[in-house]
């Protein structure tokens, strides 16, 4: 199963190869990974999507938290919260078929930042079901290129990932464990 | 007060209370080796990093300080990397020092330039790469700090040429410890503590698994207290030796591939485990799913990332050792277990140094004698350091630990060569106590240099090397497991008596069991160090033994003489 880690680490020089690292290391797949900074400065936000167990995740999640960088970890797979995507897709537009992408650009809530003599680059932000969709159906029209940033989330509700002081949830391993 | 990054680097040793520190100098360390004439640190040359490494080791298992090693950029550093996966994989605390080529150099594959902290990142607790002088101290701090808390393990600081030779004004406090993401400590909720009360309560046939966790917490007060009271037999891992007093009658010995057969009979038998700072290593439990399955386990240790990791548990409690163990005596009243002990004492009784007692009897040296003499010999009191092979089960099996640290051996890594070295650095580590080194004629050489840091230093180590020209236990798994077909394993050794003279230092051989006891009394009473090349019989293997993939049940037994094989075949079935 799918599952979305939301990472809080320290914003210093190799701490995104010390996370990745862990990942081959251990034998987690990463499906993506986003980097950002956040609201607070010095901490930057890593949103990992990660095919694997539940147990697995369990046990991802305190390898993750032996990284002396690593401040805060998030299971959100099974939160409420937003999610987005944004892809950026150039296409292959002539005079024939102008129309006919701007009315699917229209249909999808997508924009369209950028035109050529022969292309179009088109934005779509939303979750991944949403830039499939609109992948598919620019397909046959004809994809010249395509930039993809991967999953980020956040959780719906005031309070931020930050706020909450429990670190390593002991007790969830040991229900795990019970 | 104005001073180089390179003194600043031994102000901030200085300040963690090292006293001695094992390196090997180079171009791009220069300015750290200048400043230490100003400081009053000791520092042995090693003849190998690698052997600065576990040096640095053996005086951390030793002492219960964190180790010091220090090597220069490129070679320096990558002649580090066995020694630094060695003590990662122990949990041992040592800060590693390397230096580093001129920041303006760095990712220009300048000369002895090399990625140390990019090669040992999944090798170190964690790893700093410092290019400013300013940062030195606060990082030093750190890392002695994060090696020694929490579950310790190796940090390794990376320090550029230009950082230590600018300088800076150095105020030792200027920035006390943050690190947001690091959280050594924790403590099982109450909740969980009742629970666990509960379930040992209820145990009729209860075993703790004593780990390194035990030493590594202090914790060897506690599990005795535990032990007695609640009655429960110990169980001790390859690193958990010496954690609980082998002379203590609930003490049962090694478990897993080498343990002995009443240890690994009580673990699958058990209704009730209690792992004290272990991991469930596939070296302990053979098959696991066939490990222990009629036993709940309760699993304590302070690393979450170990719980349910290669064994499911019932109950977890994440925490320091010690700590949870009080916590836990303040509920749990005595308990009696005589049915189960007995059991287990009528299994020991039936095999107890079954092994050694069916040695044939045809006139030659066995490994096993020489270790139970040197036990006998030296009270048990000496501190043991072996290398990895035949020679560590042995010694495992048959030097009866009963003090704390003083049983240090490789065990997660399982590193040929490690032996020597780590009892150089263990003497540093116990200078007043004996300190045997016990290897193998092939893990000698690998770090056999070191032999003239030994002398250089004219510190006393007493090193058995337990010859049978054979890398012995591979030969031994190729024997059980490959029709005897012995490929690279024969070894034809030098002279260690002649290697030992060149060094200045005495050698001696031994060839028979009675020559063994002389040798050892006058190795005792030899000034510096000794050499003794015990020439044991070449084909013996370690016995019983756990085949990978088999339950812990299913061993080799050593073949019996064959006088009374039939008498004795009848009492084990049965
Ligand atoms: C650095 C290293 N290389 C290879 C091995 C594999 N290995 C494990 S035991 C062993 C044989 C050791 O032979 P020796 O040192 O003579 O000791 P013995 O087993 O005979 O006591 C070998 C080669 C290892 N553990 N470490």
């Amino acid at each position: 199963m799918n599952h979305t880690i939301v990472a809080l680490v320290d914003d210093v020089p190799g701490v995104l190869n010390r996370v990745a690292s862990l990942f081959r290391r251990r034998s987690f797949n990463i499906e993506s990974l986003a980097v950002g900074h956040t609201e607070n400065p010095g901490v930057s936000r890593m949103t990992i999507v990660v095919d694997s167990d539940d147990t697995s995740i369990l046990r991802l999640i305190s390898y993750l938290y032996k990284l002396v960088n690593v401040i805060q970890v998030e299971d959100l797979t099974t939160k409420p919260c937003v999610t987005r995507d944004l892809a950026l897709i150039k296409v292959k537009a002539d005079t024939e078929n102008r129309a006919q992408i701007t009315q699917i650009v229209d249909v999808f809530r997508a924009r369209i930042v950028d035109i050529s003599n022969s292309s179009f680059i088109v934005e779509i932000t939303g979750d991944e079901e949403k830039i499939e969709g609109f992948i598919e159906v620019l397909r046959p029209i004809g994809i010249i290129e395509m930039v993809r940033t991967g999953r980020v989330v956040l959780a719906r509700g005031a309070a931020p990932l930050y706020a909450s002081e429990k670190i390593i949830d002991t007790e969830k391993l040991a229900t795990a464990a019970g | 007060m104005k001073l180089t990054g390179a003194q600043i680097v031994w102000e901030c040793l200085q300040r963690e209370g090292v006293e001695v520190v094992f390196g090997y100098p180079g171009g791009a360390s220069l300015p750290i080796y200048d400043a230490l004439h100003d400081y009053n640190i000791h520092h042995v040359l090693v003849r190998h990093e690698q052997g600065a490494a576990h040096m640095a080791d053996g005086y951390a298992r030793a002492s219960g300080k964190v180790g010091v090693a220090l090597a220069t950029s490129g070679p320096g550093a990558t002649n580090l990397v066995t020694g630094i996966a060695t003590a990662m994989m122990d949990s041992v605390p040592v800060v590693f020092i390397t230096a580093q080529v001129h920041s303006k150099l760095i990712g220009y594959d300048a000369f002895q330039e090399v990625d140390v902290t990019g090669i040992t990142l999944p090798i170190t607790k964690h790893n700093y790469l410092v290019t400013d002088v300013k940062d030195i101290a606060h990082t030093l701090r750190e890392a002695f700090y994060i090696a020694r808390t929490g579950r310790p393990g190796p940090v390794l600081v990376d320090i550029t040429k230009d950082a230590q030779q600018n300088s800076i004004e150095y105020d030792p406090d200027s920035e006390p410890i943050h690190l947001r993401g690091y959280r050594p400590t924790a403590l099982p909720v109450e909740d969980d503590i009742q629970k666990a009360v509960t379930m040992i309560h209820s145990a009729k046939r209860p075993v703790i698994l004593a780990g390194h966790g035990v030493l590594q917490s202090g914790a060897m007060k506690e599990v005795l207290e535990f032990a007695e009271r609640t009655q429960t037999p110990v169980a001790m891992t390859l690193l958990g030796i010496s954690g609980f007093p082998a002379s203590h009658p609930l003490n049962l010995g090694m478990m897993g591939m080498h343990g002995e057969a009443w240890v690994n009979h009580a673990i699958q038998d058990a209704d009730l485990l209690l792992a004290f700072g272990m991991r469930f290593d596939d070296r302990v439990t053979g098959d696991v799913r066939r490990y222990a399955t009629h036993a709940r386990k309760i699993h304590i240790d302070i690393d979450p990332a170990e719980i349910n990791k290669n064994v499911r548990v019932d109950l977890a409690l994440v925490g320091d050792l010690s700590q949870t163990l009080e916590q836990i005596l303040k509920h749990v009243k005595p308990g009696r277990h005589d049915e189960w002990l007995a059991s287990i004492n009528e299994m020991k009784g039936s095999s107890s140094v079954r092994d050694i007692q069916n040695l044939p009897d045809n006139g030659h040296l066995y490994a096993a004698h020489v270790i139970n003499d040197l036990w006998n010999i030296t009270k048990g009191n000496a501190v043991i350091v072996t290398d990895v092979g035949q020679n560590q089960m042995w010694t495992a099996q048959y030097y009866r630990q009963d003090n704390p640290s003083q049983f240090i051996t490789s065990g997660g890594l399982g590193t040929m060569g490690f032996g020597l070295p780590a009892g150089i650095g263990a003497k540093f580590g116990q200078p007043d106590k004996e300190v045997w080194v016990i290897c193998g004629d092939g893990g000698f050489q690998m770090t056999q240099a070191e032999l003239a840091t030994a002398a250089q230093e004219g510190i006393k180590v007493n090193i058995a090397i337990l010859n049978n020209g054979y890398l012995g236990m591979v030969r031994q798994w190729q024997e059980f497991f490959y029709d005897r077909r012995y490929s690279a394993t024969p070894m034809k050794s030098p002279d260690f008596i002649k290697i030992a003279d060149a060094h200045g230092l005495t050698g001696m051989r031994v060839t028979t069991r009675a020559d063994v006891e002389t040798a050892i009394q006058t190795a005792r009473e030899t000034e510096g160090t000794v050499v003794i090349d015990f020439r044991v019989e070449k084909e013996d293997s370690v016995y019983p033994m756990v085949p990978t993939g088999s339950e812990l049940k299913e061993m080799i037994r050593r073949p019996l003489p064959a006088a009374v094989a039939v008498n004795e075949a009848v009492k084990v079935e049965a």
